[in-house]
């Protein structure tokens, strides 16, 4: 745990970049969720949306939930950092100028340009538009990713040099002299996750990079060809390792405030760096279990996905929400919004293990892939896990936790339709109800229904929790 | 059917992780004196926990890869298999053949001519079977046997553009 006494103050542009990155990912997050209701309405057939909009919807919304977690996430990490090495705050700015400059292509090139070929981009699709999108909307879309991920990466170079700066090398930042040695000063919770993401999330972003460069080019000269099967594997090997990163991000979050809130410790020992060192390798090497129906790579890869994805889980379950769960029983926890939110945030990223564990599972995949059970793990994950834990911290910056009424429903309503409406999506999946389907077939839209409501639920929420942020962003934290 | 087990296996473990968080949350306001003891009794639950849950995921993947939908692709040879082609195209299948007999071992030579597709073979209650995907440039074979009779829907499983959701086949059964 930090002595806040010896926390040198945020200065004031870096206070205003933390807000700023904050303010914008609340109110992106309840946009998106919005668009989110619309997808779960029109499946009901409560809304009429004409496919191409609802595609293009689609793709805003998953381009939107994943950059936007991104910045709020990277909040998170250089708030907290900031209190062990040196980071540079015009890189702060600079990720969120190049943030700003890719969303207004992204929204171009889905809102005028016509671009609904999901997130994902898969190749060829892209150039694939079959004249509702073209070359212009496809390639606007795909230069905002890249502006995106040109600030992202500048932002983890300079944490990555930070921490080199302050401990020698990326090795010590893990903590592997303490972890293979017997040194025993072991490195801070929030170093020791900055690093694994600096690792994780720059071959992240530079597979990204490449595959995005690829299909440009492919874009504008089809005679530059382009491996189908290559390129799947970078875009899920950087889709995978981004959204994955935003939650190892924000879960600095909840080394770094419950101990505030319990006077307990969180305790950096041997099997915690061990933990974060087995994720480092385990998050970049397990997305082949996104490619489990894509029969001709090869098996030992596969196989490597399914193993992976079951060892991932250990150290999520078994160090980190063992850990929160240690750390809080019998503690005589102070309840508020942040430490309210924080724990369901650890259940959701806990709770939401095992349908992804059981999807990374070959033989239950050939029935639940790219079924709604797919949404389902990572709405889990997602809405129940980061998102909570980011409200939480932002609940926790403004220092306006202690609860009135109003957020008091909220939490509840967030909790229990946000659990209600990804197990809705898991049991759809478990019917085998496909994902991505503008339109449903007539025996599924009861399942929309219910996700609806639930969904409105959610977004309401989480509508009044970025309201509790907008409106007291003034009080943010000064160290 | 896997998708029963799946989801009764599922909702189990997640109603433990929920009733330990429960627990938890209830119990938080009380304190103990010694945070240290709780502390040490914690960590070593902890070992067994990680042990128990290593095991069974050792025994649960060798249970589970006995069996893997990869070996046709990998030249695998099926002598009473009924072989037929299958091309995604945005938006509609094209079946080099669309009627078996019940009984009979299919190995769908699964490929596509423009974007990813991918290709999920559905009984007539609308329950997922087994499914590939469908690649430019390369095929991947899924072999099934179809048991029972009836009007079996060949759905596309990746997102490939407006009319995704319309890229449904009938396959009859006989």
């Amino acid at each position: 745990m930090t002595n806040e006494s010896s926390i040198s103050p945020l200065d004031k542009s870096a206070r205003y970049a933390i807000v700023a990155y904050l303010g914008i990912s609340a109110l992106v997050f309840v946009l998106m969720m919005l668009l989110g209701l619309l997808m779960r309405m029109g499946q009901a057939q409560w809304l009429s949306i004409p496919p191409h909009i609802f595609y293009q919807v689609m793709t805003a919304h998953g381009a939107g939930m994943v950059g936007i977690s991104g910045l709020a996430a990277s909040a998170v990490l250089w708030y907290f950092l900031r209190r062990h090495v040196n980071l540079t705050t015009g890189i702060l700015w600079a990720n969120l100028v190049f943030f700003l400059l890719g969303v207004v292509l992204i929204l171009g090139g889905i809102f005028l340009g016509g671009y609904g070929g999901a997130w994902t981009f898969l190749f060829p699709l892209p150039s694939h538009g079959m004249g509702v999108w073209g070359v212009s909307g496809a390639a606007s879309f795909l230069i905002g990713l890249l502006l995106i991920g040109v600030g992202f990466l500048l932002l983890y170079l300079d944490v990555g040099r930070a921490i080199i700066s302050k401990y020698g090398n990326i090795g010590r930042g893990l903590g592997w002299p303490q972890l293979f040695g017997n040194s025993t000063d072991f490195p801070p919770a929030s170093v020791v996750a900055s690093t694994m993401v600096v690792i994780i999330n720059i071959a992240g972003i530079l597979a990204g990079a490449v595959v995005l460069t690829m299909i440009l080019i492919n874009l504008f000269y089809p005679a530059f060809a382009v491996d189908a099967l290559l390129t799947k594997n970078l875009i899920f090997f950087f889709g995978h390792v981004f959204i994955n990163a935003t939650i190892y991000q924000a879960v600095i979050a909840v080394y770094e405030i419950l101990p505030e809130y319990t006077g307990r410790p969180w305790r950096v020992n041997k099997v915690f760096l061990a933990a974060w060192t087995a994720s480092t390798f385990m998050v970049m090497f397990v997305y082949p279990h996104h490619l489990l129906m894509d029969f001709v790579m090869p098996t030992w890869m596969l196989l490597m996905g399914q193993i992976l994805s079951y060892l991932s889980g250990l150290p999520v379950l078994v160090v980190t929400a063992y850990g929160a769960l240690t750390i809080v029983h019998r503690s005589n926890l102070r309840w508020d919004m942040v430490s309210g939110l924080l724990f369901v945030s650890m259940f959701g990223w806990a709770v939401g293990v095992i349908p992804a564990v059981i999807d990374g599972t070959i033989a239950a995949n050939q029935v639940m892939h790219n079924t709604m059970w797919v949404p389902g793990h990572f709405h889990m994950y997602l809405i129940v896990g980061l998102v909570a834990m980011l409200f939480g911290f932002m609940y926790y910056i403004a220092q306006n936790g202690a609860p009135k009424l109003l957020d008091r429903l909220a939490f509840w309503v967030y909790l229990v339709a946000g659990t209600g409406f990804c197990m809705n999506f898991l049991a759809s999946g478990q019917a085998s109800v496909a994902r991505r389907w503008a339109v449903h077939l007539p025996e599924w839209v009861g399942y929309s229904h219910a996700a609806s409501i639930l969904a409105a639920g959610i977004a309401l929420a989480a509508l009044v929790f970025a309201l509790r942020f907008l409106t007291h962003m003034g009080n943010a934290r000064t160290a | 059917m896997i998708q029963e087990t799946v989801w009764l296996i599922s909702l189990s473990l997640m109603a433990i992780i929920t009733a330990v968080f429960i627990y938890v949350a209830v119990n938080s306001s009380k304190t103990v004196p010694d945070f240290e003891a709780v502390q040490a009794r914690a960590l070593s639950f902890r070992a067994k926990l990680f042990w128990t849950l290593l095991v069974a995921g050792v025994i649960i993947f060798i249970a589970t890869t006995q069996v893997l939908p990869y070996a046709t692709t990998r030249g695998e040879v099926s002598a009473d298999a009924v072989e037929i082609n299958a091309v995604g195209k945005q938006w509609f299948w094209e079946l080099s053949q669309n009627e078996v007999e019940a009984g009979t071992t299919v190995i769908f030579n699964v490929t596509t001519e423009d974007v990813n597709h991918g290709m999920g073979i559905y009984d007539s209650e609308l329950r997922l079977l087994a499914q590939t995907q469908a690649m430019p440039g390369y095929e991947n074979k899924l072999k099934f046997t179809f048991s029972e009779p009836g009007q079996y829907r060949l759905m596309c499983m990746e997102y490939c553009g407006l009319s995704h959701h319309t890229m449904i086949i009938p396959f009859n059964v006989k």
